[in-house]
């Protein structure tokens, strides 16, 4: 097939980029020209061909490098993956679906072949071959959820349902936007979502649970979110936060197109079907500035969504202190063209 | 009197007032002033010397020097124990709530870091942490886990605070973690290394 997996990295040199492809595809989040939050839900429908809705979980050309990223992070830190005792069956049921999805959607790169509880997977990008029963714990390396998200793109955590709420208790966390899997794991919905600021008062967390506790097996859903990286670091870690703090002070107007990043997360809800949990994976894609701005409807309209936001939203993203020098930098792609309602480039 | 605090985020404990409720035994564990509560239990109690001969009491005197042990020693209960330390009573607690039986009632009262350790406690137990009836009595001094580190300062007074673990500069979010029994301290300087702001004295 004609996709290739890029051999870069996304720490130490950085050599992470995104090809003239990836840049097309990139899952711009702003459907207009200012932002607030909202619970925006749509049903997650396979969409555009090419595009990252193409498919249940999307595979594109930072996968095998992602995945190595990923390796390097557990290795550091084990406690960026846990699961509560109760949550592994939920892991299976991740598991099924994820590996059920890739060989449906991808099957140059992955096969699943099933014998009752003897299954059989292959997955060629990260030269892994499996055989296993389903189920049964003991005959893979890792358990169900560690296992299948070691080769999936994006973080992932279970929240089980009981006395009408959801609580966070299995996760696997390594390309998160300054969030603890290790102190929020056990919490519930509106305590694991509680230093967000000003959604609260919106009631936006009262009715993004009262939707997600009806949320239907085989009806997944998605929804957008969004921050700013410098550099493209995924694990921007409270736990390593001394570590990658300090980037944000060295920008200058000459390296912001490089350096800066638009950090989406393309985030997806799923009912799972034993267990009753829900899967949320959340899949983050990083874009540079200066390949951002290639596309002159983004560049617009990031420049107008950053100039408009408000301040308490621009801390809590943690990009305050280099909002000003974006502004300068976006305001040279904004001639103050209308733009086209909605996400597509013109 | 009840400690009221200021509106705060969403994961941020809420505790309620001690109220003596039927059941085959009473485990009481209490610091510093949560004797006070304790006592103030026991006096609005419908049938309080049937309730103390089935009452095993555990105190730890408070952050702040507080130590009402007499006190509670002299109520009567059918075991009474004071801890020198939190950390000393562990084993007992531990014990106590793995022999617990059916309908035993669970109360702690005094500051936020031994209810918290307690309610984490008794969830380690297999006990919902729901069970565990709690009021906040005396100092407010804080137990912070360090999420660089993951080391554990007890009895945090001021904002910011070095960690007691790593010693990096930590401020003090509102954000708690019943699992951990503690508010997260994330630190300060991180952008900055070096320009901590001088500490506040925010929790006494």
């Amino acid at each position: 097939m004609g996709l290739e997996f890029n051999d870069e990295t996304f720490r130490g040199d950085y050599t992470f980029r995104n090809s003239a492809k990836a840049i097309a595809r990139f899952p711009f989040p702003f459907a207009e020209d200012s932002y607030m939050y909202s619970v925006n839900m749509e049903p997650h429908l396979p969409g555009r061909p090419g595009s990252v809705f193409e498919h249940m979980f999307d595979v594109d050309e930072h996968y095998v490098a992602e995945m190595r990223d990923r390796a390097q992070v557990l290795a550091e830190d084990p406690l960026r993956c846990q699961s509560l005792p109760h949550m592994t069956l939920a892991g299976w049921d991740l598991l099924e679906l994820i590996m059920e999805s890739k060989a449906r959607d991808y099957p140059q790169w992955f096969s699943l072949t099933k014998d009752g509880n003897r299954w059989h997977w292959i997955n060629r990008p990260l030269q892994i071959e499996q055989s296993f029963t389903f189920l049964d714990e003991t005959t893979l390396p890792y358990g169900p959820m560690e296992y299948i998200t070691r080769q999936t793109q994006g973080d992932f955590t279970l929240q089980d349902q009981r006395d009408d709420n959801l609580w966070i208790e299995a996760g696997m966390v390594t390309t998160q936007a300054d969030w603890s899997l290790d102190f929020d794991i056990g919490m519930s919905f509106h305590e694991w979502h509680a230093p967000v600021p000003l959604a609260h008062e919106m009631r936006v967390f009262d009715r993004a649970l009262k939707f997600l506790l009806n949320l239907q097996l085989g009806a997944p859903v998605r929804r957008f979110n969004w921050t700013m990286t410098v550099d493209p670091l995924l694990d921007t870690s409270p736990e390593n936060y001394p570590k990658w703090g300090p980037s944000k002070t060295t920008m200058t107007p000459e390296t912001i197109g490089h350096r800066q990043h638009l950090r989406v997360e393309l985030q997806t809800l799923h009912r799972l079907p034993r267990s009753n949990a829900i899967v949320f994976p959340i899949r983050c894609y990083l874009i540079k500035f200066e390949e951002l701005v290639t596309v002159p409807k983004w560049a617009r309209r990031l420049h107008r969504v950053v100039r408009d936001i408000p301040d308490e939203l621009a801390t809590y993203k943690g990009f305050i202190r280099n909002k000003p020098l974006m502004l300068d930098y976006l305001s040279k792609y904004d001639d103050g063209a209308p733009t086209s309602p909605g996400i597509w480039p013109e | 009197m009840t400690t009221s605090f200021p509106p705060a985020m969403r994961s941020r404990p809420v505790y309620g007032v001690l109220t003596a409720r039927p059941g085959t035994g009473h485990l009481i564990v209490a610091d510093g002033e949560g004797a006070d509560a304790v006592t103030d239990m026991i006096a609005a109690a419908t049938d309080a010397a049937a309730m103390l001969a089935r009452s095993h009491i555990i105190y730890v005197p408070g952050p702040t020097g507080t130590d009402r042990a007499e006190t509670l020693r002299a109520l009567g209960a059918a075991q009474f124990h004071r801890s020198p330390s939190f950390a000393a009573c562990l084993p007992r607690l531990q014990k106590v709530l793995a022999d617990a039986q059916m309908g035993m009632q669970i109360y702690v009262a005094g500051t936020e870091g031994v209810i918290g350790q307690v309610q984490q406690q008794a969830m380690l137990a297999g006990l919902p942490w729901q069970a565990v009836q709690t009021e906040h009595r005396g100092s407010t001094v804080r137990r912070v886990q360090c999420v660089h580190c993951k080391g554990i300062t007890e009895a945090v007074r001021t904002d910011p605070f070095p960690c007691s673990h790593c010693g990096l500069n930590l401020f003090v979010r509102d954000h708690y973690s019943r699992r951990i029994a503690a508010f997260q301290g994330v630190n300060i300087d991180a952008e900055d290394p070096g320009q901590v702001p001088p500490p506040v004295e925010r929790f006494a």
